[in-house]
């Protein structure tokens, strides 16, 4: 008995010894490809890391792509949260493990990934036929050597989306010429038809936008440099364009203007759907956003008027992995996903902007109408609005956190703390974020 | 026998070592090596798995966050390390959003822990009454347990929503203006803790109840005998009978209030979760940690802060025991 025992325990023990260790082992040896995709029987995978609504997979092109390429498969995953996905990102980059063969660039982190990944991304220039890109589009991509880390999806032009029929209750004109008129090339003049709003609106409690940061990033975007200068240095402090923008948004806040909503979170969409405000800076591919919360029951009541000046705001690219085996493929891929045809098909389906000159100059593109915003011409309204953007635009390294931060410092003003006092936390905490 | 003792004697061989040929010899030896193996070396064995995981999973990673916490380090560039020594304490020292967040960690765990195990008592001394349906209510008690930290505080989001959630909506209809329950600092923070106390009170509810049911019944007859009425009873037997689990769920809340993470990073959404709040109203050290580290990319920052919460925890207990000590000393 004794014997058997002891057989037994020490079969016991060193199977659970080897388990244990091969446990420990499993996890620092993944699998052959780092980044998921790859060649088998003559077959292509290309894996896909995507976040929002970029409009590739929702409008049906990857689909497209695997009827016309049969030997291609293209798994696509999408994260509905940009800070989210960029966070993963960045841990998968650093790990150099868990990547997909194409990941999504949004333009607040382009600056970062140029200047502190450009290894890990595949190069893209002299890639035929990209050359149709709006000038400033690729050199926001590029590193400065000259490699070009991505090929551009969407822009972000700026337009103001209102809602006729609270611009009617407040005695404002309803036509879209006309309201864009009220506020031509003054975002100061824009507030001012919010006094006159609040004063003339009658019939419930109607807010005239939706949150100070909106219109706080719609005046910063215009400008060519924002939190950064030329030379990479920060200059979110003293950039008057900032502190002009800061001023003019806390007027709003403090004067009730504002809905004190924050874009993108919950409180936002119920916002939109039961019509707490009656505008929102908007830019092109916040359209499907706004139908899409505010529903049915609000269609036709939205309308698209031009902004007073013109910004980019948002946007975004795709990169290809360096490490990716089936890098070629890849890069196939995104530079027909970037193609003018399919950039205007994308802009067609869900309203994202080209960022492609082409496609820009299109018939598709140029007569474009949305039905859900009262069937504005929304092709020749954002297409002049991407003409406004400046030709150069400064990024930076931290210019999404940056962003992030400014909004809250909004929220701030909004909920009731002096504007000075919010300032100065704001510059605090964004020296902690980024110093 | 006794050959081989004289030979021992003589220092030959050891003593009590059967007289055999040397092959068996090593054979026997093998054996005896074997079985002292297996019954000082098995224990070993069996838990080396536990210890092996334990390094790998939580020694490493402690000894190595300790490590990062000394440096100037961010996680896009994780090889890139620059040594700093302890400026990052002194740094977190200086720094108000950390005592802001020790603040807001102390009361809503405060809030939370207190009314969720006064609860938790009282459900389970109800539970361990003869009633209809005890299973039923039993393990209804442990659903809330059993959802997720994402879905929970999802739904109390909207419940707490400042223009259509249903509370307001409630306050509204009996004439009370409606509250900022995200914005502002004390109904964010009592929001928060409804979703800890909403999540574990069931739990803590089920403990007690396994040891109140330890409890021997001829001490509650005793005392009703002795004419104690019910709360009485509660009181003075079943209270101090389930004191070691009441120490238990304390030192297991504190745990957990001092990690609050999940609850107030899905309330607030979004980069105002990551912060607690636009003002930090409601940022723990469990969200500060994740702000420098997945906010500001800065991992050497991070790991002291999860450093800072663990020298913490630590302190607390030490206190703790000194507290008792003092005590029974005095006593």
């Amino acid at each position: 008995m004794g014997t058997l025992g002891s057989l037994r325990t020490r079969a016991v023990a060193t199977v659970a010894v080897v388990g244990a260790l091969a446990l420990v082992a499993g996890c620092s040896s993944g699998g052959d490809s780092v980044t998921g995709g790859g060649k088998k029987d003559g077959k292509v995978t290309i894996t896909m890391g995507l976040f929002g609504v970029m409009g590739l997979k929702e409008t049906g092109l990857l689909e497209q792509y695997e009827k016309e390429n049969p030997d291609v498969e293209i798994k696509a995953e999408i994260a509905g949260d940009e800070q989210t996905y960029y966070t993963a990102l960045q841990t998968r980059l650093a790990a150099g493990d868990g990547l997909k063969d194409i990941q999504g660039i949004e333009i607040g982190r382009a600056k970062e990934i140029t200047e502190t990944q450009s290894d890990k991304f595949a190069d893209f220039a002299g890639t035929a036929g990209t050359d149709h890109f709006l000038p400033w589009k690729q050199s926001q991509i590029s590193t400065a050597d000259g490699k070009v880390l991505g090929l551009g999806t969407d822009i972000g032009p700026m337009a103001v989306c209102y809602r006729k029929d609270y611009f009617e209750k407040a005695g404002l004109p309803t036509d879209r010429e006309e309201v864009g008129k009220l506020w031509e090339g003054d975002w100061n003049k824009y507030v001012e038809v919010g006094r006159t709003f609040k004063k003339g609106f009658k019939g419930g409690e109607v807010a005239y936008m939706d949150s100070a940061s909106g219109l706080f990033n719609a005046m910063v975007y215009g400008h060519s440099e924002q939190y950064y200068d030329e030379k990479g240095d920060l200059i979110h402090d003293k950039n008057p364009v900032v502190k002009d923008a800061w001023e003019l948004s806390s007027d709003a806040a403090d004067e009730d203007l504002t809905a004190k909503l924050r874009q993108f979170q919950p409180g936002w969409d119920p916002g939109l759907a039961n019509g707490t405000f009656a505008t929102a800076v908007c830019p092109a591919w916040m359209l499907s956003h706004i139908s899409e919360k505010a529903g049915d029951a609000n269609q036709g009541k939205w309308d698209v008027a031009r902004a007073p000046k013109g910004a980019n705001w948002g946007g975004a690219f795709l990169g290809v992995v360096e490490k990716s085996p089936v890098k070629e493929e890849a890069q196939k891929l995104v530079a027909w996903l970037t193609a003018p045809e399919q950039q205007a098909h994308i802009f067609k389906e869900i309203g994202n902007i080209p960022s492609s000159q082409e496609a820009l100059q299109s018939d598709d593109v140029k007569n474009a109408e949305s039905e859900y915003f009262s069937g504005a011409p929304i092709g020749q309204i954002f297409g002049a609005a991407a003409q406004e953007i400046p030709d150069k635009q400064v990024l930076g390294r931290k210019d999404g956190t940056i962003k992030d931060t400014f909004s809250q410092g909004l929220a701030l003003v909004e909920q009731g703390t002096a504007r000075d006092k919010a300032w100065n936390t704001t510059m605090e905490r964004i020296e902690k974020a980024v110093g | 026998m006794a050959t081989s003792t004289t030979k021992a004697l003589a220092g030959e061989e050891p003593p009590g070592a059967p007289r055999t040929t040397g092959g068996e010899r090593t054979a026997r030896r093998r054996s005896a090596l074997l079985h002292r193996l297996d019954v000082k070396g098995a224990p070993f064995a069996f838990v080396a798995p536990f210890f092996v995981v334990f390094a790998a999973f939580s020694f490493y990673p402690l000894v190595y966050t300790s490590w990062i916490s000394l440096h100037d380090v961010e996680l896009a560039t994780l090889d890139v390390m620059e040594w700093v020594a302890f400026d990052n304490y002194v740094e977190l020292w200086g720094d108000s959003r950390f005592w802001n967040a020790l603040q807001n960690t102390l009361t809503i765990g405060v809030i939370s822990t207190v009314p969720q195990l006064l609860m938790a008592l009282g459900l389970a001394h109800l539970l361990n009454y003869r009633m209809r349906a005890s299973l039923f209510f039993r393990v209804a008690s442990l659903v809330p347990y059993a959802t997720s930290v994402a879905a929970a505080a999802l739904v109390f989001t909207m419940i707490f929503e400042r223009d259509f959630g249903m509370i307001n909506w409630a306050l509204g209809a009996v004439g009370v203006d409606p509250v900022n329950w995200e914005a502002d600092k004390w109904p964010a923070q009592v929001a928060i803790s409804t979703i800890v106390i909403w999540r574990w009170t069931g739990y803590n509810a089920l403990l007690y109840l396994a040891a109140m049911q330890a409890i021997p019944a001829d001490r509650y007859e005793a005392a009703s005998l002795d004419g104690a009425s019910r709360w009485k009873q509660f009181t003075h037997v079943t209270v101090p009978g389930i004191r070691s689990t009441i120490v238990f769920t304390i030192v297991l809340s504190t745990i957990g209030a001092t990690q609050l993470f999940g609850e107030p990073l899905i309330f607030g959404q979004g980069p105002n979760g990551i912060t607690g709040g636009a003002d930090n109203q409601y940022q723990t050290l469990g969200l500060l940690l994740y702000e420098e580290g997945w906010k500001n990319y800065q991992m050497g920052r991070s790991a002291t802060v999860a450093w800072a919460m663990f020298m913490l925890l630590v302190l607390a207990f030490v206190a703790q025991r000194l507290i008792k000590r003092l005590r029974s000393r005095t006593s």
